[in-house]
């Protein structure tokens, strides 16, 4: 158990900056998501983190001592892999103890804790097999479990449920958590799904091009997004953006006023998340319908944005029909629950 | 009904056809192997005298023995000794020093690593018999003509070998070494406890291939070894040929090749059950 901190750290592979300084403290204990798209360096970060990578600047901190030039056996950690990188021709007794094998425990250690971890991930009958025999979700218990007879003072984690299929996924991301939450022990998670953010992060950190564009908790990134990015990143479906432009204390939009806000007056970037729009045949918003999503809870409505002919998506729960095709609706939103960003740079406006 | 029994027929004739073009191709190859044993097993003046038996005679055990433990100018049990020795030795020679010389090749980055590759990858081009002149004398000037290390150490080194594990460790993912490094594995730990276990079929393939080769080998040992008692049994049936007004002892010639197809075919038959297994065993 440990606390874990990065300190400005950067890195480049030859002339090109993949991550441009990234400041963060972890909490002992704390499990930390680092979202974002593919190529935005977080898994170069998280592999920094173990060691597979060198800092070009900047300090990690493990359990508050310097680990930037520590091999990845001595920084105290354990990483799961993507592809889970079982040994194929160890089973899966031999994989978990493989570790403690090298670190010159006795057999009978080994065996124990090796049993102690298969009882806890339900891998006790599996111990005499093969990686080639088990299922997908069994290998990435298996992968778990390798990580956890170490024992060790922090848990990596590179995208580990993306090869699982949709429902396993879901309960390995519940398993995972749980186990944490038992465990206690310091992680980072590294995932492209914004909805295993939201639900497995004490905190998470959003990537994009190598910087950090928020680090908070799921809720504080969903309600107060500190960026653009963080705003269409985080919640699904992903919020409509507008251009806008503020006037005499509201935000017009074509036709459309939506307020009272504050603020000085001037061009600004409109974020409403399709949840937060409301049926209202009086709303300011007018949108001719082009398809609807009946998902059972919620139904998804896609359509234009009258006059501009921006692409807008609504969520409304329960079951909708849209009537007949391009059918014109209106909407309107409560003024608490529109995100105001600078056109320029993305940032949010304070209110 | 009667097309099903149609069918039948018809998938019938075509293995009976198929059957009878093996048979007929089986029977093609092995026709001067059955001469050959047929020659080892029946007397001098038999053979001379045409027409040539078909049919085995009956001086099985005096020629076999005759070429085991007398031979014409060496027992032929020591040139199978011989054989063995040196196609043993090239075959676990060569896999070994292959299998470092890729490992530092793929994992391992050091300056002037893609040079080294091409050098070795050039020597593919360069077949032993181009060489031979200078190896022989290098050979020589080590004093290691008529011995083991001389048949062995000039052929052990392999670029085929290297770059068939070149290209096998290049399919393992780089995932398993970083997972190796986190669980505490230096290099030679990962190469030994990892590598080596997963490239075992490839061991096994290549064991069989390099051991033909060995044994096989005909050019090289008949330059450097001069005294008889280290002679190889592929050259040796050369040597057992008469010069001059000698006699050709054909049975005992003829019983030494029987012998010396023998271990070949042994590592083949007993290695390709270890390496079809080693197949289906196997997974990325």
């Amino acid at each position: 158990m440990a606390t874990v901190s990065l300190q400005n750290v950067k890195k480049s592979f030859g002339a090109t900056d993949v991550i441009h300084g990234i400041d963060v403290d972890i909490k002992d204990g704390e499990f930390i998501v680092i979202v974002g798209p593919s190529g935005c360096g977080k898994s170069t970060l998280l592999r920094m983190v173990a060691g597979l990578e060198t800092i070009s600047a900047g300090d990690i901190l493990i359990g508050g001592t310097r680990a930037n030039d520590k091999e990845p056996m001595d920084r105290d950690i354990a990483m799961v892999f993507q592809n889970y990188a079982l040994y194929p021709h160890m089973s899966v007794r031999q994989n978990m103890g493989y570790g403690l094998k090298i670190a010159g425990l006795p057999k009978d250690q080994i065996n124990a804790k090796v049993e102690d971890a298969a009882r806890l991930l339900q891998l006790e009958p599996l111990l005499d097999r093969k990686p080639r025999q088990l299922s997908g979700g069994q290998r990435q218990r298996v992968a778990m479990g390798r990580a956890i007879v170490r024992q060790p003072a922090v848990f990596l984690f590179d995208e580990p449920l993306s090869n699982l299929d949709a429902k396993l996924r879901v309960q390995m991301r519940l398993e995972i958590r749980e186990l944490q939450d038992k465990l206690g022990i310091t992680s980072l998670y590294v995932t492209h799904d914004q909805v295993e953010a939201m639900t497995m992060a004490d905190r998470m950190i959003v990537m994009n091009g190598g910087i950090a564009e928020q680090i908070g908790s799921p809720l504080e990134v969903y309600e107060t997004p500190r960026s653009l990015f963080a705003a269409q990143f985080i919640g699904s479906p992903a919020m409509n953006v507008f251009d806008a432009e503020i006037a005499g204390g509201v935000v017009r939009m074509g036709t459309a006023t939506i307020g009272p806000v504050s603020g000085p007056d001037g061009p600004v970037k409109l974020g409403l998340r399709p949840e937060h729009l409301v049926l209202d045949e009086n709303g300011p918003l007018e949108a001719s319908i082009q398809m609807s999503e009946p998902l059972g809870a919620n139904t998804l409505l896609h359509g234009r944005l009258s006059p501009s002919g921006d692409v807008i998506t609504i969520s409304l729960s329960g079951v909708h029909t849209t009537g007949e095709k391009a059918a014109a609706m209106r909407f309107s939103i409560d003024p608490a629950n529109i995100h105001l960003f600078d056109p320029d740079s993305g940032l949010r406006r304070t209110a | 009904m009667a097309q099903t029994h149609g069918m039948v027929e018809k998938r019938g004739v075509g293995i009976w056809l198929t059957h009878a073009f093996m048979i007929l191709g089986v029977l093609v190859i092995f026709f001067p192997i059955w001469l050959a044993f047929v020659a080892s097993t029946v007397t001098q003046p038999e053979i001379v005298r045409p027409p040539m038996p078909l049919w085995p005679g009956d001086q099985f055990w005096e020629n076999y023995s005759a070429a085991l433990f007398s031979g014409v100018n060496v027992p032929v049990a020591t040139m199978l000794f011989n054989s063995l020795v040196m196609a043993l030795g090239i075959a676990i020679g060569k896999i070994i020093i292959s299998l470092l010389s890729a490992f530092a090749i793929v994992y391992f980055r050091f300056p002037g690593r893609h040079v080294f590759f091409w050098m070795i990858f050039i020597t593919l081009m360069l077949p032993v018999e181009v060489r031979i002149v200078p190896t022989f004398e290098v050979v020589a000037g080590f004093g290691m003509l008529n011995s083991y290390g001389g048949l062995i150490f000039p052929l052990i080194a392999s670029a085929t070998a290297t770059f068939l594990f070149r290209q096998f460790f290049l399919t393992i993912p780089d995932e398993l070494a970083e997972a190796a490094r986190v669980d505490g594995a230096r290099p030679m730990r990962f190469f030994w406890d990892i590598v080596i276990p997963m490239s075992r079929t490839n061991i096994a393939a290549l064991f069989v291939i390099l051991f033909i080769y060995g044994w096989n080998q005909y050019l090289w040992p008949l330059l450097i070894t001069t005294d008889p008692e280290m002679n190889t049994i592929v050259m040796g049936i050369k040597q057992m040929f008469p010069s001059g007004d000698d006699v050709a002892e054909w049975p005992v010639i003829m019983a030494t090749s029987i012998l010396a197809m023998i271990p070949p075919v042994i590592v083949v038959v007993s290695m390709q059950r270890l390496f079809v297994r080693g197949l289906v065993d196997s997974e990325k």
